[in-house]
């Protein structure tokens, strides 16, 4: 655990880290958040599907 | 200065973790990862994992594959439909199609030898719920659905249709009977 | 840009902009009546399913069923998810709402759609369930209804990514959004996916119903309607515990234990939470095992441990600010001593115990691959989505309307003795539906079933002796929540129409900007000093021991089932 915080610690040009960023940005959340069912559920779900093959 | 309000230092990413927390996120991750290993695993020591072998078919080419296994296997009739009763060799394709609001043949199954189980839906979806052993399938239109079963005990199964099929839905009801 | 106005609510501090205000109105309003709609519909199925009483035909039932699903599950809950869009973008940013007009116009789509929709179900001809898998066909207009209602629901969701836009530019807040808005935006992004789904795979089907598309694959349906079925429940899940952080700001001043904590778990929920829509397609042919296990485990259970830590968190910051006014004896005094007495904080509660324990443990069991085949279409689904979507979404959206009647509504309640008990009545008596409709399921019993009796069956089977008790039971505990949430309507509407008039607060004609708070001693001395909440940690293991439980007895009948391979 690191030393208590305090007010006086927060120096107003400290980079903000990256991921307080990504946070900070809803639309690249929005991105992310459409783009990983779409490919990780839907797109190879239907793959999954269209590539099962006809019955002898 | 509460949840409903900005975060009141600049970089709250910095702010330090209560212990609390941290302690319950590593219980929390560990046992996500043994539910994620229980169901990895259960595939490879686990005798009960469904099967996705699939192939697409029609009803032409599944009810032809049934009619040839009734045609060869059927030992007796039952109800006043005279659904017939079929008992297949150990080991053998066994075929049951589902359609409204019955499912096609009976089948006789030997207790603890190993069949593949064909399923498939000549119309709207329908269910495989086996029970009392409580085992659900789902049947898919279109989509022949191959499960190796083993049953492990002798009985009188029911097969009831669990997926909502229409009108009739409630009546949909068979048998699978296992010596 | 037309010239609004900014109220500030004497009761709360909050400032509602007056556009965005009267369409958090007329959304929350409109929810209300599809829970009514939806409740009256709730009689019909419990007292249908209650075998004693089996009430109505078997058109009649699966007529009123599909309208309870659609109702419930869609319109009530998206409609109040607007408007809590509305709230946690404009009122909570203390900014005017983006293109209002625009949100009227989605606002006439939904309603339009809603109501298309229902008349379609009602006309006969489309009982399809919610679910309307295809080939099984409604009518066109029961798709185009939903088209409308998705299209302006989609709306609604730039509308609040356009009001944090304007935020931002406007300068109302510095640094980061609230933790609230966080989670709003979390919801907001679901919704995206969710009605960008529906969207895909309800169109083609609405062309299908009309004869222009010649069919659609029944198990792509499946695959992509889920997307839009399983995620649009998602959504609930990050608005009500958004709720929850809001709630437990509003009764307690509680701040949360640690930003970074909360948000990465509604980032973890903005990656992974949708994949479960999975766990629908686990009893399915035709996807591979390895789809199952990565979408059914949202990756590796992220979203689970996401749930985990919200499930302590929210206790944990509420356990900080008691102990913070002295509520510091033992290990629980902090939770004796809450306002028990306020149904704001009661209903979030028994929401928050009721989604983790039932809801929770029951989701992560069913949603195993394996365990799923002992469960699968069975009543115990409707159970567990009982306790996630109405003890969970439901209980926390009455939590949340008490507080909004006063503070948005400018109504004082009426019966506030009848308020004070709703949420006990309701919750407890959907607790005990939910148990009973698990232990129905876990013996076999099929959900959207008129019968188990199976009349006019040859081969009928006999369900054992304890599945009739259980669905006595459920049927018991139905009236009795269904009870519960009339005495909601009836606060709610009551207050709306004979409520006395409360004081609307100074009106200007700009914003008043968010002023930034100076971190507090309490905000930085809890970082490390330790356990500061060891009586939510405590019931975080007895959750975990439960959780732990449950999850290996039902490996072990697993284990002794038929072979499959």
């Amino acid at each position: 655990m690191s030393a208590p915080h305090t007010p006086q610690e927060d120096d107003p040009d400290e980079p903000i880290p990256f991921m307080q960023q990504l946070l900070d940005n809803p639309f690249l959340l929005l991105f992310l958040g459409v783009m990983v069912p779409m490919v990780v559920y839907t797109l190879w779900g239907v793959i999954d599907i269209l590539s099962v093959p006809l019955a002898r | 200065m509460s949840a409903i309000h900005p975060p009141s230092e600049r970089v709250w990413w910095k702010h330090p973790l209560d212990r609390v927390e941290g302690t319950w996120i590593l219980i929390s991750f560990i046992w996500c990862l043994v539910m994620f290993g229980m169901m990895v695993g259960w595939h490879i020591w686990g005798k009960q994992n469904l099967s996705t072998e699939t192939y697409k078919t029609t009803p032409e080419k599944f009810s032809a594959k049934t009619q040839a296994m009734v045609d060869k296997y059927t030992v007796r009739t039952e109800t006043a439909d005279k659904i017939p009763v079929v008992a297949p060799p150990a080991g053998s394709d066994v075929y049951l199609i589902a359609r409204l609001w019955s499912f096609w043949p009976i089948l006789e199954l030997e207790k603890g030898k190993t069949y593949r189980l064909h399923l498939t839906s000549m119309d709207y979806n329908h269910g495989f719920s086996l029970q009392p052993a409580n085992i659900n399938v789902q049947v898919v239109p279109g989509y022949e659905h191959v499960l190796k079963i083993t049953p492990n005990q002798a009985g009188t199964y029911s097969v009831v249709c669990n997926e909502f099929c229409g009108i009739n839905h409630h009546a949909m009801v068979s048998r699978i009977y296992v010596k | 840009m037309s010239a609004t106005t900014y109220r500030t609510c004497p009761r709360s501090g909050l400032q509602f902009e007056a556009s965005a205000e009267k369409l958090m109105i007329i959304n929350a309003v409109t929810a209300v009546v599809a829970l009514l709609v939806g409740g009256i519909l709730a009689i019909g199925v419990v007292l249908t399913r209650w075998p004693a009483v089996h009430w109505l035909d078997a058109d009649t039932f699966y007529m009123v069923l599909t309208a309870h699903g659609i109702d419930m599950l869609i319109f009530w809950i998206i409609f109040f998810e607007v408007a809590v869009l509305y709230f946690c973008s404009s009122t909570l940013l203390r900014c005017r709402l983006a293109t209002p007009k625009l949100a009227w116009a989605a606002y006439v789509l939904m309603l339009v759609g809603a109501v298309m929709n229902n008349v379609a179900v009602f006309q006969g001809g489309s009982s399809v369930m919610m679910t309307s898998y295809v080939p099984m066909m409604a009518s066109s207009w029961f798709y185009l209804g939903l088209i409308l209602f998705a299209v302006g629901a989609l709306i609604a969701c730039f509308i609040f990514f356009g009001t944090l836009v304007i935020a931002k530019r406007d300068k109302t807040y510095q640094g980061s959004v609230p933790l609230v808005t966080f989670g709003a935006i979390t919801a907001a992004i679901i919704a995206v996916f969710t009605i960008t789904s529906g969207a895909i795979i309800l169109i083609p089907t609405w062309l299908m119903s009309l004869g222009v598309v010649q069919s659609v694959d029944a198990l792509v349906y499946r695959t992509i309607w889920w997307a839009f079925g399983h995620s649009s429940q998602q959504i609930n899940v990050a608005a009500h515990i958004s709720i929850w952080y809001a709630v437990a700001a509003i009764a307690f001043g509680a701040k949360p234990m640690s930003e970074r904590v909360s948000r990465m778990a509604f980032l973890l929920y903005i990656l992974f939470l949708q994949l479960a829509s999975a766990h629908h397609l686990l009893a399915d042919p035709g996807v591979s095992t390895a789809w199952k296990v990565v979408n059914t485990s949202y990756f590796m259970y992220f979203a689970v441990l996401a749930s985990m830590i919200h499930g302590l968190t929210i206790p944990g910051a509420i356990e900080v600010a008691q102990r913070a006014k002295g509520y510091n004896n033992g290990l629980f005094e902090w939770l004796r001593k809450a306002p028990w007495g306020n149904p704001v904080f009661s209903g979030m509660f028994i929401a928050l115990i009721g989604f983790g324990f039932l809801g929770g443990i029951s989701g992560v069991m069913m949603g195993t691959e394996q365990l799923n085949m002992i469960i699968h279409n069975t009543i115990y689904v409707p159970g567990h989505f009982h306790a996630t979507v109405v003890v969970g979404t439901t209980l926390s959206f009455m939590a949340l309307t008490y507080f909004l009647i006063p503070v948005l509504f400018r109504r004082e309640m009426i019966a506030p003795t009848l308020a004070k008990w709703q949420p006990y009545l309701f919750g407890f008596s959907m607790y005990f539906f939910c148990l009973v409709m698990m232990g129905a399921g876990t013996l076999g019993v099929s959900r959207r079933h008129w019968d188990m009796a199976f009349s006019g069956a040859a081969m009928a089977y006999e369900w054992p002796g304890a599945a009739y008790l259980m669905m006595g039971l459920v049927g018991m505990s139905g009236v009795a929540a269904i009870a519960g949430g009339a005495i909601y309507i009836y606060v709610t509407v009551g207050s709306l129409l004979w409520g006395k008039k409360l004081d609307q607060g100074a009106v200007s004609e700009k914003f008043t900007p968010i002023p930034p708070t100076a971190p507090t001693v309490v905000a930085q001395s809890y970082g490390s000093a330790g356990f500061t909440a060891p009586g939510t940690f405590a019931l975080a293991m007895v959750f975990l021991v439960a959780f732990v439980l449950y999850y290996f007895v039902n490996w072990k009948y697993l284990s002794t089932l038929w072979g499959l391979a």
